[in-house]
């Protein structure tokens, strides 16, 4: 058991990833010499050279769609993108050539390729750094999104990732790097690809993922003060989503918040409640509830940008909201 | 452009034998009667969506795809019949994709503008003008890293060349040192903007410059001269392992999709480009040079149209895929063979 940050988790992973196949090469802007925008592949280029450890030129479209096409002629490409704002830039060759090559082709190509980008707000950089558009890529056909919310999964989603023989767009939370946790081996039968239970509770769901886990878990504890027993689900996988996992848990707690940091607009927000709408209305105490970001980009200035997150208050406040009567009858004997 | 810089184009210096000049005329026949036919089709309801002819542009596909060697990667635009033609797919597979049929090369999932091939190398069929730049790119820079002799030839259009992803890739080509063959195929339009209402510097191949990439260009209506071009070329490229930009100039003697009402150029240029056209001219040298009489000529039309009768025949007779198998090959379950 070692203590180790979200950023060293994400850099023991390239590494590990890089030493065990030849065929496994880091590509991105500045991960060579600069050791990566976020230094997640400090040391790498000295380990593994400028071959397979290569510096881009800022050209994400053909950078990207390099990977794509040197995932069809049998290396394993991991592709760095600085931000998810960035891969606007390479949204033609994600959306129209990784995600469709298998399809398209019927079946005789397949895009092995894992794009990892940061993603999420909270470091005053402004609108065009700290959007999260994860949901854009959860929505397309013949892609795999993932997103790391521990620091365990920082460690060992890559891996799975590379082992899968569909293109993985791997979502990195900016604000996690800096987070510290114990990380044991790989854990027996870890499984990136299923939400994970991260706190278990009886009275209302928290569904989650990424960057705002933290906050749904400190949410919780708050939550708990107050005799509130909140149960907080990790989606992990944003596509495929693990439906079955968080179906099991309202079905549960008979009450939902859905906490994403993206707009609410058509966001995965949306999406989790349409489907619990559909498959578990009847099991339901109270509508379900989601806590976005601000329909507006996101500002400069620390209040309003702290504004327009989701933060732990505004989602203990909403699952207060669907749990009624339990904050006053705080003090009372449990019902069940 | 003017019909000078056209005739400024170098000929072929040699003559390849004559089986080989049989081949490619046998060739170009086969990539012409099957557009003609596909456009028979069209009119008839059995093919569908976008079809893009190339009609007029058979010398260049043709002629560059002679030059590569059959472990070359290809990486083509959506007018591409020519190109999965000469690379060998056979005309029953490409038409049966028309009619979106399951015995088709994608079974029916990729249609005119998406014809893959992966024994042959051939990576799409790709409708993103440009968008098969970089992947050339990445084709190539696996070969580099892994060691292997392959050059990856990317036929692209003049509209590519407006796009961030033509300059972006042959950046990267040049910078990282990758064994690509660009071939722009220059017909003059994209779509249905001419060349000089959407470039401001027309002379496509000289863009090469900009990214320290050797260029040259040469008339995409012979044949013979598109073959040797491409030879050394992809002598060069396998070589040193550079990139080199080719462009050959060429035209489409129809109209860009089947929608088109061709209200963009004068009826006159395109007569004035048809005296040109590769197919006869072609013939008319392998006559004068005496490799071709009358009967060899005939007995390749007759092959070429039984070839086609027999594919679309087959494209008719075969089963459509079953709709139970929509979501097959969306994602992949397990791990596919490697790719090489």
């Amino acid at each position: 058991m070692t203590r180790i940050t979200y950023r060293e988790a994400v850099r023991q992973g390239l590494r590990e990833a890089l030493a065990a196949d030849d065929r496994v090469v880091l590509v991105g802007e500045d991960v060579g010499r600069y050791g990566g925008a976020y230094a997640c592949s400090k040391g790498l280029l000295d380990e593994f050279g400028a071959e397979r450890v290569r510096d881009a030129p800022l050209s994400e479209a053909a950078f990207v769609g390099a990977g794509i096409g040197a995932a069809l002629a049998g290396l394993l490409p991991i592709v760095e993108i600085m931000t998810v704002n960035f891969s606007l830039l390479a949204l033609d060759q994600i959306v129209n050539n990784a995600a469709t090559l298998r399809h398209m082709s019927g079946g005789q190509m397949s895009v092995p390729l894992v794009i990892r980008m940061a993603t999420g707000a909270g470091r005053q950089v402004a609108a065009q750094h700290s959007h999260s558009l994860e949901v854009w890529y959860a929505h397309v056909p013949g892609l795999k999104v993932l997103a790391a919310a521990t620091v365990a999964d920082a460690r060992w989603m890559l891996a799975a990732a590379l082992a899968d023989p569909n293109p993985v767009i791997l979502f990195e939370h900016a604000l996690l790097y800096p987070v510290e946790d114990d990380v044991d081996a790989r854990p027996a039968g870890f499984d990136p690809w299923h939400a994970a239970i991260r706190r278990p509770g009886r009275d209302a769901t928290i569904v989650t993922y990424g960057g705002s886990l933290p906050k749904c878990l400190a949410a919780a504890e708050t939550l708990a003060g107050e005799g509130i027993d909140a149960e907080v689900v990790d989606l992990r996988c944003l596509r495929p989503l693990d439906v079955g996992c968080v179906l099991e848990s309202v079905a549960r707690t008979h009450r939902a918040v859905v906490v994403d940091e993206g707009w609410k607009t058509c966001g995965l927000g949306a999406e989790i409640s349409a489907t619990i709408a559909e498959e578990r209305l009847y099991e339901l105490d109270a509508p379900v509830a989601r806590v976005c970001t601000a329909e507006a980009p996101i500002p400069y200035a620390q209040h309003l940008e702290t504004a327009a997150l989701p933060s732990a208050a505004r989602i203990a406040a909403a699952v207060r909201d669907v749990v009624p009567g339990k904050t006053a009858a705080a003090a009372a004997p449990r019902a069940e | 452009m003017s019909e000078a810089a056209i005739a400024s184009v170098p000929e072929a210096e040699a003559w390849p034998a004559r089986e080989r000049c049989l081949a490619l005329l046998r060739q170009m026949l086969l990539v012409r009667r099957f557009e003609e036919r596909a456009a028979e089709c069209y009119q008839q309801g059995l093919i569908r969506g976008f079809l893009h002819l190339g009609i007029g542009q058979e010398a260049v596909a043709v002629g560059a795809i002679a030059a590569l060697e059959p472990d070359d990667r290809i990486v083509a635009a959506y007018r591409e019949h020519g190109q999965a033609l000469a690379r060998g797919v056979p005309a029953a597979s490409v038409m049966a994709e028309m009619f979106g049929k399951a015995t088709g090369c994608c079974r029916g999932r990729g249609g005119s503008m998406h014809l893959f091939d992966a024994a042959r190398r051939l990576y799409g069929g790709n409708a993103i003008v440009a968008g098969g730049l970089p992947l050339a790119c990445g084709l190539a820079l696996a070969d580099r890293i892994l060691g292997r002799p392959h050059v990856t030839a990317c036929f692209f259009g003049d509209g590519a060349v407006a796009e961030g992803e033509f300059h972006e890739s042959l950046n990267l080509a040049a910078l990282w040192v990758l064994p690509v063959l660009f071939l722009c195929e220059n017909n003059l339009y994209a779509m249905g903007t001419r060349l000089d209402r959407h470039q401001a510097m027309a002379d496509i191949h000289r863009k090469g410059d900009a990214y320290a990439m050797p260029h040259a260009v040469v008339d995409g209506m012979d044949v013979l001269a598109v073959e040797a071009a491409v030879r050394r070329a992809v002598e060069q490229v396998r070589g040193t392992g550079r990139p080199f930009l080719l462009e050959a100039r060429t035209y489409r003697f129809r109209a860009h999709s089947m929608y088109d009402a061709e209200l963009y150029r004068p009826r006159e240029e395109v007569e004035r480009w048809k005296q040109r056209d590769p197919l006869p001219l072609f013939i008319a040298r392998l006559q004068d040079g005496g490799r071709l009489d009358d009967a060899a000529l005939a007995a390749v039309e007759a092959e070429v149209a039984a070839e086609i009768d027999a594919a679309v025949a087959a494209a008719q007779a075969a089963a459509v895929e079953p709709v139970a198998d929509l979501l097959r090959d969306v994602v992949a379950p397990s791990s596919p063979e490697p790719q090489t």
